[in-house]
Formats: C-alpha cells, structure tokens, sequence
C-alpha cells in the first residue's frame, strides 16, 4: 500500500465503491521529467533520488516532491481537485514545510503516469491523510538541504536556519535551487534520507491556519482553466452515447447504417451503441437516425412510490462482508428495552442525485496500442484499472488524468464515461470527447442510496437506557449513535436495491444521522426534555457537547417561538469522519409550505487548516444540504426517472439560501480532519425537528413534505 | 469570427467545437442552471438554448472576452477577493450575468442581485461567497446602497 493511503485506520462506508489495486507505474515520467527538469526527487516512500533530467530510469515511481535545479518545486499527489480546495491544501501544506509561500510551488494532482497513487478522493481522507505524507516528504527535503549546507558550510546544522527558499547563516544564504545544483546533495543516497524529521508544530504555523486563496482561481475567472470536459485534442471527435429507453432493457437489434451515411462513427459492441462526428450536433443526429431502429426488450421495475416496503423485503439477511448484514450489540438490549419507557419509530429517505455542475466528460486518446484518458473522476487509478481491463491491457498502458474538475460530490468514483469515450475512440482511430448531458447525468449516474430505518429505544427519566436501530441500505458511516448509551444493538442490511447506487457526501451519515436524530427529538419529547438538554445528558464526548452549546449559543436556543405556532427551531447534531456538526434551525410553515429563516451551523473538524475555505465548505455542504431536506427526491416508475431534470429535480438556488452564521471551532491540539461531508448530516434532522416545533407534526421521511394543505 | 454551420445548432456548441472557446459551460441544455451564459448584443443569454442562427450578424461576448489584455474587469477581480469559486465550473456564467447586471444597474440592492443570479445554479452551493462578490463588484469603495 502506498504512503499516504492508511485506510486501514477507517472503515470506509459500505457504499463507497471498492478501491482497485496499487500497481507500479508506467514510464511515461519521461514527459514529466522533461517539463521539470533535473533536480533532487523525494518518494512516496520516502527515498531520495536525483533525476539527471533525461534519464528517467534512475527515477522511482511515485515521486512526491522535485525540487529543480532552477529553484522551482514540485509536489505530487494523486488526490483530485473538484472544489473542495484540495489543491490549495496541498500547496499550503508543502509551503509549511519548505518555508516558502504556496504560490511559489507547482502542485501535480491525479495522473496516474506520475503521481502517487493516494487512493481515492473520497471520505474526507486528503487532509488527515494526504496531507501529513506531504508534510513528512517535504519537513524531511527540508532537512536535507539544510544538513547539506551545513556540509558545504563546514558548520552544524543548528547554526543554520531556512527562510524563504534557502538555508541562511549570518549575512549569507544559499537558496534551494543553489543547493539543487550541489554535487554534494546529487551523491545523496537512500541511506541518508532524514528519517522522523518532525513536522512543523501548530503553533509555529506560518502558512497552514491561514487563509490561502484559491488556487487556480485567475483561471477560473477568466475561462481558461480547462475542465474534464474542455480538453481538446488535435484531430478530436465528439461522440454520444445511445441510451437504453428504461432501466434493464436490452438491444434486440439495432441499424447503424443511417449514422455511416450522415458520415459518422457507429460502434455497436455487446450492449454498447455509440457514434463519433466532427460536431456533438452531427453526432447526435446520426444517434438519433439509428434510435429510430433500435428495438429493446425490457421488463417490469418498481416505482419509487413502493421503496420502503421494497427495501425491507429486499433486505440481505445472509451473507458476509460488504454484501452482507451487519450487526453489533453491547449490553442487553432486550432486557434494557423491557424495563423502560419505550418508544419505536420508523424513518425513510429517497434516492438523490449529486447531480455536480459538470457532468460526467472524458476525452481517450490511443497512440500504439496506449490509451490516454482525460476524466473527471474522483479515482483515477480506480478509473486506470476499469480502462486496463475492459481494453485487456496492462495497467501500464493506461495513462488517466484528471483535470480540475467541476463538482464531484462522492458522485464521480466510476469510469464508465472513460471507458465510452475509450471505445468510441478506439473505433474512430481518432481521439473522441464524450460528454454526458445532462439527463444522462440524472439516469445513468448512480445515486446516493435510499433508504428505510426502524429505531426504538427506551428511557428512564431523561436517559436513554437501551439503543435499538436497525437500518436498510444506506450504508453504514455514522451508524452507531455517539450517544452515551450501555446497552446498544445496530443492524444494518444491505439491500437488493432498484436503481445502481453509490457514495455520496456522507453517504450513510445522511439517513442514519437523519434517523437517529429526528428520533432523539421525539424521545426529548417523550421525555418532557428541552432537545438540547437531553442530548447534553446523554453525551459523554465532550467535542460534541462543544458544538452543540456553540451552536445553541450563538443561535439564542431555544428562541421565544411557541410550541405550533407556524414558527419553530429545531436542534440536530452529528459526528462523523473525524468532524463534528451542530446546527439549530428556524423555520416558518404557511399551510405546506416550509420556509427556512435561520441557520446556524457549529462546525469542529480539529486544527483549522485554511479558515476561509472551511467556512466555505461547510456553508456549500449545508446549504446543499438544504436540497435533500427539502426537495431533492429521484422518482421513478416502470424503470425511468419521472424527474431527471434540473426543471423537475429542484436543487438549492440563490433565493434558497437562509441568514447563516457558521461558527468554526479551531481546535489546534487535535489532528485536522477533513470538512466536506459531515456538515450536511446535520440538516435534514434540524428541520425536521423545527417542523414539529412548528406545526405539532411529526415528519419521519425526507424530503420534508407538510400534509396540511 | 465566422463558421459555416447548420443553423439550428446550439451557440455554445458553436462556440466551444468551432472557435476553440470553452471557457463557456454546458450545464444542463435547458436553460435552468446558465452556466452557458454569454452577452448577445449585451444581454445575458443560454447559449444552449440559442440556435447559433440567432447570432448571425450578433455581437456575442463571451468569459473569455471580458478582460482585456492582461487587466481582469471589476466583477472578475470581485470573485478572486471573495473567493467565490468552490469548482468554478458555474463561474463564467455567473461573471457574465453579474457583468450584464451592473452595465444596466450599477447599484443593485441586495435583492436586485439575488434576483437576477437566481437562474444560475451553483451545485456546490456557493452561494454566499458569489453574493459577496457581485456586491464588492457593485460597490468597489465598499459604500451602502
């Protein structure tokens, strides 16, 4: 397993598709060697080499940082960039250690011909992971230079200091690139890499802590940063891809000798029918002529209407490992339950769709026998292996890179449009740019699960004594209550599920978060208990009892509203990944109209690595947040989608967005853990709760949905 | 710039496959989301939805046709100050609605603002910070309204 990538120490939700295998690399460094040029390389793994700048045999695979002989520095990660900041965060990083400003350093994301291989992007992992195997290669390079001028200077290295790019004694520096040069540093062998060189401590931090600008940004602003779909190859087809009419039909027959006569690619291979032109509107046209002949056979599939009772029916209840059921049980429930008051309640969320600003777009390219992929994918080697095996060839042979890409969301893991855009390349003999529309993006992307929940629990007084949930499908993140509770049990079922699913922002958290924390409302009702003081004395983990009074404090909890009045607040919080979220809501209710007047969010995810980009991860989060609360729902009958349209599918717009106040927690004794995803799984249960505050009605599925006209 | 091309096919496709322009996005190709926003004759329109006939003889702008030279216009340096990009991919749209704007109405309230960015779509809900900036970019000395 490479450095950087230690998921041994998580458990990834069960619905996070599977990581491929790290392979070695393929040798098209040389490319990359020549754009850097000579200089001192540092490895994944933590060797040094020193690249002659032609010669890239003498180089190891997965080199994370070059430092050139012109002073020019180079980080590489395989993390991908689709606007959480993760570029930005790399570069901050690096900057710490080197004792330079980000600006000054080039940061090399997500290609799999030169990068490391740092798994996937994906559960909040680049900043507890990613980013201290940045540190580490770049505190150790650090050291190197210094104990290296400290040779050339015939001094101790504790005389000397770095400032700004070069290692400094009195009224003399000499700078990284100098030392590049040194033919002392190019005798370095492995046997002399600094090993546990410390990181820069929290306190000390000149660049991490701060707000860096985005990276990239002068870019964006002006047009010319190229997404995934802006790549553009010479001599380059567009193609399109036809599309089954519903869910599981399959191609009888179809003709393709309409698209040959309008001059157009036609590939038909097993299930796959697609067409290359020199225009996307040329190649629709000749998708559209041979539609006219395709004749599918399909068969029944179930409406979204009946996915409760479906998932609980399809429920897996054998079986081991992801596809199996799951269950936990400290204490004795049974008995536990006996002997208080108990209350059971059922709970249900829909199928959703990330549906990112960009869709899914992939440019493949083949030169002697090689394929080349430009792709918006949240894996690159998970996508690099896909390609190697349904082409047949070595992985070596697939070059995936990943361009900054527009949104991801857990929604981009797959490669299914690189293999298409591959396919119809390899037919043209021409490279071919595949962008899916955007009603593809709806119907052929897959989902965030949906899911059914039965919780019960009892109490005695304000404690809760026993802890019985029991989830269907939506993946197993933030399952187990962080509640204080001795006697739990947790089931989860995966199910046999209708539409193809996978991970989302928070995945799992979302519905067992959703779930648990409507329900913690109903037994503080039960109870006779203000929302936040039951859950105050049913907290032992005091990073959530700070949020929560953070959150309450900032918010007035818990406001002057009286109870059914048409204007509530409700209380949720979470944990999750390492971060911690609470947030009070207040909403007003005309007739089944739900209006949000007030968040605040409490937000601790350990040190605050870059404030700015935090309070901006967690505002986007919650406020996306906002759509699957109350009006994000995929629906489907007779295997099409009802609602794949941003017309039909309504998403958070400007309007949407309430007053907000986010408090950050800046816990700097505590490891940073990543922002993007837990913030959303506070949402949905803080208005479902102000709901009942405000109307005396008790909605347990989302998207929220008064009955009263 | 001139292209022989079919008339009904959308601007933006003519845009980004004919003259090389793709700083102009495809978002959704109905007009709901305006990533594909540009300025015919100065007004914000979908080039999605506009077949390209419709700008024949048209003065079309585009994000790439806003700064000149090297020099950003006021509403591009509003949203590097407010970081306003999350992706970025519904950021051309946006400068070129914000653009269009504040050439018709240099003092837009608060509500004027929402209102004319609200058929642009910002998946990764950046909303705020894309506030924040076409208000800087309306009031540069940082005055009320």
């Amino acid at each position: 397993m490479p450095d950087g990538f230690r998921d041994d120490l998580f458990e990834p939700d069960r619905k996070e598709l599977g990581e491929g295998p790290a392979y070695r690399f393929g040798l098209d460094r040389r490319e990359w060697v020549a754009a850097v040029g000579a200089g001192l390389l540092v490895t994944a793994a933590g060797k040094v080499a020193f690249s002659a700048g032609s010669d890239v045999s003498e180089i190891p695979p997965s080199t994370r940082l070059h430092l050139g002989e012109d002073g020019s520095i180079t980080i590489l990660t395989g993390k991908v960039e689709v606007g959480q900041g993760s570029r930005t965060e790399v570069a901050q990083a690096a900057a710490e250690e080197l004792r330079v400003a980000p600006a000054e350093l080039r940061v090399v994301l997500a290609d799999t011909s030169v990068t490391p291989n740092d798994g996937s992007t994906a559960g909040s992992r680049t900043t507890p992971s990613t980013v201290p195997v940045v540190r580490r290669a770049c505190a150790a390079a650090r050291e190197l230079l210094l104990r290296t001028a400290a040779e050339l200077w015939g001094l101790d290295p504790s005389q000397l200091e770095i400032q700004a790019g070069a290692v400094v004694k009195a009224g003399e520096r000499m700078s990284y690139a100098d030392l590049a040069k040194s033919s002392r540093l190019t005798s370095t062998r492995d046997d002399s890499v600094p090993r546990g060189v410390p990181l820069t401590k929290t306190a000390d931090w000149a660049v991490l802590g701060r707000s860096v600008p985005k990276a990239r940004a002068r870019e964006i602003v002006t047009g010319a940063h190229r997404y995934p779909s802006d790549i553009v190859r010479p001599n380059m087809l567009y193609g399109c891809v036809l599309r089954p009419p519903s869910y599981g039909a399959e191609l009888t027959s179809v003709d393709l000798a309409p698209a040959t006569r309008l001059g157009a690619v036609a590939v038909r291979d097993g299930e796959f029918v697609g067409f290359a032109a020199k225009t996307s509107h040329e190649a629709r046209n000749a998708m559209t002529a041979c539609s006219k002949t395709a004749r599918w056979q399909s068969g029944p599939h179930p409406s979204s209407e009946e996915l409760g009772t479906l998932l609980k029916a399809r429920a897996q209840t054998s079986g081991s490992g992801r596809r199996g059921p799951r269950r936990r049980e400290r204490g004795d429930v049974t008995a536990a339950l006996a002997r208080g008051t108990a209350l059971a309640r059922s709970y249900e969320i829909p199928y959703v769709q990330h549906a990112p600003m960009e869709p899914r777009a992939a440019v493949a390219e083949w030169a002697e026998g090689r394929l080349t992929v430009w792709t918006g994918t949240q894996r690159p080697f998970g996508v690099r292996d896909q390609l190697a095996q349904a082409f047949r060839l070595r992985p070596e042979a697939v070059r995936v890179i990943v361009p900054d890409t527009g949104g991801g969301f857990g929604g981009k893991h797959t490669g299914e449009v690189a293999i298409e855009a591959a396919r119809l390349a390899k037919a043209a003999g021409r490279p071919v740019s595949l962008r899916w529309s955007r009603e593809e993006e709806f119907a052929w992307a897959y989902f965030r699960p949906a899911a059914a929940f039965g919780v019960r629990a009892a109490l005695t007084g304000n404690r809760i004594q026993a802890w019985d949930f029991t989830a269907y499908n939506p993946g197993t993140a933030a399952i187990e209550t962080p509640y204080d509770v001795r006697n739990v049990r947790t089931q989860y079922f995966p199910c046999d599920a209708p539409l193809r699913e996978g991970s989302y922002r928070g995945i799992g958290a979302t519905g067992n978060n959703f779930a648990r924390e409507v329900f913690m409302d109903e037994l503080a009702v039960a109870a006779g208990a203000d929302p936040l003081e039951f859950r105050l004395e049913n907290l032992a983990d005091e990073r959530m009892t700070d949020v929560l009074r953070a959150a309450a404090d900032r918010f007035g909890w818990p406001g002057t509203e009286s109870f059914g009045s048409g204007r509530g607040t409700g209380i949720a919080a979470g944990f999750e990944k390492g971060s911690y979220i609470a947030i009070c809501a207040q909403v007003r209710t005309t007739g089944d109209r739900v209006e949000v007047e007030r968040l605040v969010s409490a937000f601790e995810c350990g040190a605050i690595l870059n404030p700015r980009n935090l309070e901006a991860q967690v505002e986007g989060c919650v406020i996306q947040g906002l759509g699957a609360a109350l009006t994000e729902e995929i629906r489907f009958e007779g295997g099409r989608l009802l609602n794949g349209s941003f017309s039909r599918y309504r998403v958070p717009r400007f309007r949407d967005v309430p007053p907000m106040d986010t408090v950050l927690l800046d816990r700097t004794d505590i490891d940073s853990a990543g922002a993007g995803e837990t913030p959303i799984i506070a949402v949905a249960p803080a208005l479902a709760n102000a709901v009942f505050a405000a109307t005396g009605e008790r909605l347990r599925s989302l998207p929220l949905r008064l009955s009263r006209a | 710039m001139s292209t022989d091309s079919p008339a009904e096919r959308p601007l933006l496709e003519v845009l980004r496959e004919d003259f090389g322009l793709t700083g102009t996005k495809y978002g959704c190709g109905e007009g709901q989301c305006r990533a594909c926003t540009v300025l015919i004759d100065g007004r914000p329109e979908p080039s999605c939805l506009t077949p390209v006939s419709r700008a024949a003889g048209a003065s079309v702008t585009t994000i790439e046709g806003l700064a000149s030279g090297g020099d950003l216009t006021q509403v591009q340096r509003a949203f590097l100050e407010a970081d306003a990009a999350q992706c970025g991919y519904c950021t051309a749209g946006m400068i070129v609605e914000a653009t269009a704007l504040l050439r018709r109405n240099p003092r837009p309230s608060r509500s004027e603002i929402v209102d004319s960015m609200n058929p642009h779509l910002c998946r990764c809900c950046g909303y705020p910070n894309i506030l924040r900036a076409v208000e800087m970019a309306a009031r540069p000395d940082g005055d009320d309204a």
